[in-house]
């Protein structure tokens, strides 16, 4: 099996004017829970469709489990599962009906596929509600039904579309615990597209982050953490004059200081030296309360991405 | 590909009959048409209706009817419900879904039609039969178990294409009534001719050999079928159908 499950070189997409997905290369090793992050319109969907060969792209190309997609996309689709940006549920018929249908079309013998269908729908708590239509049923449980339909006949990727979309938080949070058992026992790749940050960095071993299209980062979510977002001591006291915030912005390590309602945060390039921070504050005559560190999040480091990235496009348009 | 394809019939059979309820799953509709095709219209013509080749004509058109009411949700009904991208997203092969979704309307026009087929036969019998059994003379016999055949697959045919592009089931209905009153223009313009010309073709009818005649038919039948079916395979791509 080849170490790397999806590879992208210069791949992109264009729709009339609309660039949607541009130049993007990219590596997803295998046996990887893959985050592929983005605001909303970012081209997350586009790039599914593209490693899955439901669209062509206009230049580029795309290697998905060793077979070119351009010339072998029939082979990656019978490779792969996936739940895309609908649940793709055909809800005239019952639960065990669309895992029945999707099971025939995988071609899974008889016997193993009647076994499957039922360890699925046990695992998903949906066993006992396997004769009813699915028109009826919440869309947590259609998620989860859909999810078990893309993982139905053991497939070595698994594209995920948003999974948890408009679910509330208890059957979201059900449905990651789910998603996050199933990929280490089933062994499979997983490319899960989402704007849930939280969800990501639970997840994922590793991220890539795309806006209008374009790649601006991708890596573990740790490396990506301290890459990006600094982290912070906030100190609340008082006596922070001017002339102590130049001499605190001044110490080595330090990024920036930033003051508001009586309240110090002293941002930092690296790890925080907060016994130097403090002993220059008191030192410089300030009252100290209280101290906090606090540490880089990937919120922080995913929106200072898109911000200098706006920054970036405004620069790059006003020149 | 035959077994994707039997798996495509399996599941759109099984959305068309399987639902539950008299009237949600249309079984009521499906009675009332095997009533009406398969009783009272054959009984309505009497004895005859077992015996003339006319009838030929009139089977032939029940199958279009019964295609006409579900083939344009084969892929419109995909699209609108959701489910056509994941469908695409499967193993199958171009090929597979679209014989599947035309094999599953043709199955349904056609297997219904031989039942209200074999309905009537049944009902002539019980009424007209006085002790024998009542059939139809075995060339009629034949010429409707291809006729009918054919008819399903120019109806299957036609819709899956105005379906293919259709984002809506409605439209695709919409379209497919336009599409088949366009394939009729010619008989409605049959009153226009002149009446010289009306003559020498009643003349020509009349005087027509009734096996050459049925040949010519089930051969035209059999050209706008295969024609319909090639533009679907045309028409049928992947990266189209999302796009739409």
């Amino acid at each position: 099996m080849s170490e790397i499950a999806i590879r992208t070189d210069k791949l992109g997409r264009d729709f009339k004017t609309v660039t949607a997905v541009d130049d993007l290369t990219l590596e997803v090793p295998a046996g990887a829970v893959f985050g592929f992050l983005g605001p909303n319109g970012a081209g997350k969907t586009t790039t599914i469709r593209l490693l899955l060969g439901l669209l062509e792209p206009t230049r580029g190309r795309a290697e998905v489990l060793g077979r070119d997609v351009g010339t072998n996309a029939g082979e990656v689709r019978a490779l792969s599962g996936a739940l895309l940006e609908h649940s793709g549920l055909y809800e005239r018929l019952s639960a065990e009906d669309n895992l029945e249908y999707y099971g025939r079309i995988w071609r899974l013998p008889a016997a193993d596929r009647k076994a499957r269908i039922r360890r699925l729908l046990e695992h998903f708590g949906l066993w006992d509600r396997r004769l009813e239509l699915t028109g009826a049923w919440s869309r947590g449980m259609k998620q989860k039904l859909a999810v078990a339909r893309a993982l139905l006949h053991r497939p070595r990727l698994v594209f995920l579309d948003e999974p948890t979309a408009g679910l509330d938080p208890v059957a979201a949070a059900s449905l990651r615990d789910d998603l996050s058992s199933l990929a280490a026992r089933e062994g499979a790749t997983v490319f899960l597209t989402t704007h849930n940050l939280d969800e990501a960095e639970r997840l994922c071993s590793r991220v890539a982050i795309i806006r209008s299209g374009r790649l601006l980062a991708d890596g573990p979510v740790e490396d990506l953490k301290r890459g990006l977002a600094a982290p912070a001591v906030d100190v609340r006291g008082r006596g922070f004059s001017p002339l102590l915030l130049e001499r605190v912005g001044a110490l080595p390590g330090v990024a920036r200081v930033e003051t508001a309602d009586g309240r110090l945060s002293v941002f930092w390039e690296a790890a925080p030296d907060t016994p130097r921070l403090l002993r220059a504050l008191v030192d410089g005559g300030a009252e100290v309360e209280e101290v906090a560190v606090r540490k880089p999040t990937f919120e922080a480091a995913f929106l200072k991405l898109i911000k200098d990235e706006t920054k970036e496009e405004a620069s790059c348009s006003a020149i | 590909m035959f077994r994707d394809m039997r798996t495509i019939v399996w599941k759109e059979l099984k959305e068309i009959l399987g639902q539950r309820g008299l009237f949600k799953g249309g079984k009521a509709g499906l009675f009332i048409l095997l009533a009406c095709f398969g009783i009272i219209i054959p009984l309505q013509s009497g004895p005859q209706w077992v015996s003339s080749p006319l009838v030929m004509i009139y089977w032939a058109w029940v199958p279009f009817l019964l295609v006409s009411g579900i083939v344009t949700d084969s892929f419109a009904g995909e699209r609108e419900r959701h489910t056509l991208e994941t469908l695409l997203a499967s193993r199958l092969s171009d090929r597979a879904i679209l014989a599947g979704k035309i094999g599953a309307a043709v199955l349904y026009g056609w297997g219904l039609t031989l039942g209200c087929v074999l309905i009537g036969a049944v009902a002539m019998t019980a009424v007209h039969g006085k002790g024998r059994i009542l059939f139809y003379a075995w060339p009629v016999a034949l010429g409707i178990l291809v006729w009918t055949f054919l008819v399903a697959l120019i109806a299957s045919g036609l819709g899956v294409v105005v379906s293919l592009r259709a984002a809506t089931v409605r439209q695709a209905a919409q379209t497919f009534s336009v599409a088949f009153l366009i394939l009729f223009v010619p008989l409605f313009l049959l009153p226009m001719l002149p009446a010289s010309l009306k003559a020498k073709l009643m003349g020509l009818l009349a005087r027509a050999d009734f096996t050459a005649a049925a040949l010519v038919v089930t051969g035209l039948l059999l050209a706008a079928g295969v024609v319909f079916l090639l533009i679907a395979d045309v028409r049928f791509r992947r990266n189209r159908l999302i796009l739409d």
